[in-house]
């Protein structure tokens, strides 16, 4: 029981918006310390295992350099222009495109960003200046606010894509361990039957992405037109 | 013998060097909020990319452990916000058109098409890159094809590359460290064997006798354990052994392959809700630049919790029928 102290560190730490990585380090310290290990051991157990999953923080750090580049040099702007040109385009409706081309193309084993790298590589220079400009294509200037409801919306679209594709695909990290988990266990399974068991969920993911999407279209109709009736009362 | 010629640590060394160029960066500048503490912030984690490998772990763990303390103690922060120049990038986008959309659209196509072909090019034992490593790699390729193109095609200067990059860099800030943070206590979690805990405590104090309970158990269990680690993986071992075989294979007689592939989509919908999966929900919120951090966890909420219910009632009409 007392080796839970770590969640209660994480759950305290966040109530009290203590800083998160020190929430993080003094859950590990403090549960390291309760299970026997001594300070300097949970030390070196954070070193290893940083220093080992280095490879999380690789496809951002070489990405943001050209992404700032581009940036500089009018991508957004570029993107921004695209999508208007497209009449029936709506934010939510560019979204949804986003995480059904997303799903398709991971679940066929294409992965065009790894470990997160999918927020730095699309979503910061391609869908987010897209979907906003969609919504600026219909509506005019948005509300800050507005703004940032759809960028939060298309990391979503880039979550729920990238997620709920990819146990489909049979090479893929998720499919593998729980195939290894069975072998160490003696349990026979496929792992096709592990991919296609995956399907169904993928569905109701996609389903729900639609159903949040048209939420936000509605929302950002009912945000613009507030703005609009502000201004013509005064 | 086998020999491998670019692994990630060649990357590491780079990412080393982009640390460095952002630490002196952050120490010439006058005018920086944070001058000095972000400029060690940046110039130690150099130090530990860099040569992380070749440190001994307690060295890095202390590294680490002083990265914390700036970051806790606010000594780290992005530099001066320059205003940014509308006209000119619009000026910009005019005059590049459609040209500028290539470079970022190579570094996909780059990884896609590495995954593919570069794990099979050797000579014996001689392996241009580690084959275990192909599509990190492809997409550090893929960025670096992406980045001379892009100087190219813009004429951009020798130093806006590093210039750009650090600022944004400077805009995630500590966060950057932050997946692996997580990573490093989900590691001394399993060490010390806190998933057990949770298992036992689940076997205890439930009626798990009944198969929806034991279904809903697992998937509510795989959600809630991945929300704390920030990893539905770690969470997926520690959770199927101590609650899914035992009860829903073992006692219940469900079906092992249904069980495991709607039980790890039950940790993603935790993976959608929590910020403790920083990579996903934490940096994303801060690389767009939105104010409030938890933004997209709040965006994916209402999401997870549907997903989660319809993998609920999945497992649960289909795990004892097929």
């Amino acid at each position: 029981m007392i080796k839970l102290i770590g969640i209660v560190v994480v759950a305290a730490g966040f109530a009290l918006r203590a800083n998160t990585l020190l929430v993080v380090m003094a859950a590990g310290v403090a549960t390291g310390l309760v299970s026997g290990l001594s300070f300097n051991e949970v030390i070196a157990l954070f070193g290893r295992f940083f220093v080992e999953n280095r490879y999380m923080t690789l496809p951002i750090v070489l990405i943001v350099p050209v992404v700032g580049v581009l940036e500089r040099h009018g991508l957004q702007e570029r993107a921004e222009a695209l999508i208007k040109r497209m009449r029936a385009a709506t934010a939510g409706r560019v979204l949804v495109a986003y995480t059904a081309a997303r799903q398709l193309s991971i679940a066929l084993g294409i992965n065009i960003g790894s470990s997160g790298g999918g927020h730095a590589t699309m979503v910061r220079p391609l869908v987010a200046p897209m979907a906003e400009g969609a919504a600026r294509a219909r509506h005019g200037e948005l509300r800050e606010e507005t703004t940032h409801a759809i960028r939060a919306h298309a990391a979503a679209a880039e979550n729920v894509g990238n997620f709920f594709g990819e146990d489909i695909f049979v090479a893929v990290g998720a499919v593998l361990l729980m195939k290894g988990f069975f072998d160490a266990q003696k349990i026979p399974v496929s792992v096709w039957h592990l991919a296609l068991w995956g399907i169904p969920t993928a569905l109701v993911a996609f389903a729900a992405t639609a159903w949040r999407a048209r939420a936000l279209d509605r929302r950002i109709e009912r945000e613009s037109a507030e703005g609009k009736n502000r201004e013509e009362r005064r | 013998m086998t020999v491998k010629l670019i692994t990630l640590e060649t990357f590491y060394l780079l990412i080393g060097l982009v640390f460095a160029l952002v630490a002196g960066g952050c120490a010439l500048d006058r005018s920086h909020p944070r001058r000095w503490g972000s400029a060690i912030f940046w110039g130690l984690l150099a130090i530990v990319f860099g040569f992380g490998k070749y440190l001994p772990a307690l060295a890095s763990g202390y590294l680490v452990l002083a990265l914390v303390l700036l970051a806790a103690t606010k000594q780290v922060g992005p530099a001066r916000e320059r205003p940014i120049d509308r006209p000119a990038r619009a000026a910009e986008a005019a005059r590049l058109g459609n040209h500028l959309i290539w470079p970022a659209v190579l570094i996909p196509v780059a990884a896609v098409l590495g995954t593919l072909a570069l794990k099979h090019v050797h000579l014996g034992g001689f392996w241009f890159v580690d084959p275990a490593q192909v599509t990190l790699i492809s997409v550090a390729f893929g960025a670096l094809l992406a980045l001379s193109a892009a100087q190219k095609l813009t004429g951009a200067g020798r130093m806006e590359p590093s210039r750009e990059g650090g600022r944004l860099l400077q805009t995630i800030g500590w966060a950057l460290i932050l997946p692996q943070l997580l990573a490093a206590l989900g590691g001394v979690f399993g060490t010390t064997g806190v998933g057990e805990v949770v298992a036992g405590l689940v076997q205890r104090g439930l009626p798990t006798q009944f198969p929806f309970v034991a279904v809903a158990a697992y998937c509510v269990g795989m959600a809630l354990f991945t929300m704390c680690m920030g990893n539905a993986f770690a969470a997926f071992a520690v959770i199927t052994s101590g609650i899914g075989l035992p009860l829903i294979v073992h006692q219940h007689g469900g079906n092992p392959a249904i069980m495991a592939s709607i039980g790890m989509l039950s940790g993603y919908c935790g993976t959608l809700m929590t910020p403790m999966a920083a990579n996903f929900n934490l940096v994303p919120a801060l690389l767009l630049e939105l104010p409030d951090r938890n933004a997209v966890v709040k965006a994916q909420v209402p999401i997870g919790v549907v997903i989660l219910a319809a993998n609920v009632a999945l497992m649960y009409l289909c795990v004892f029928r097929f």
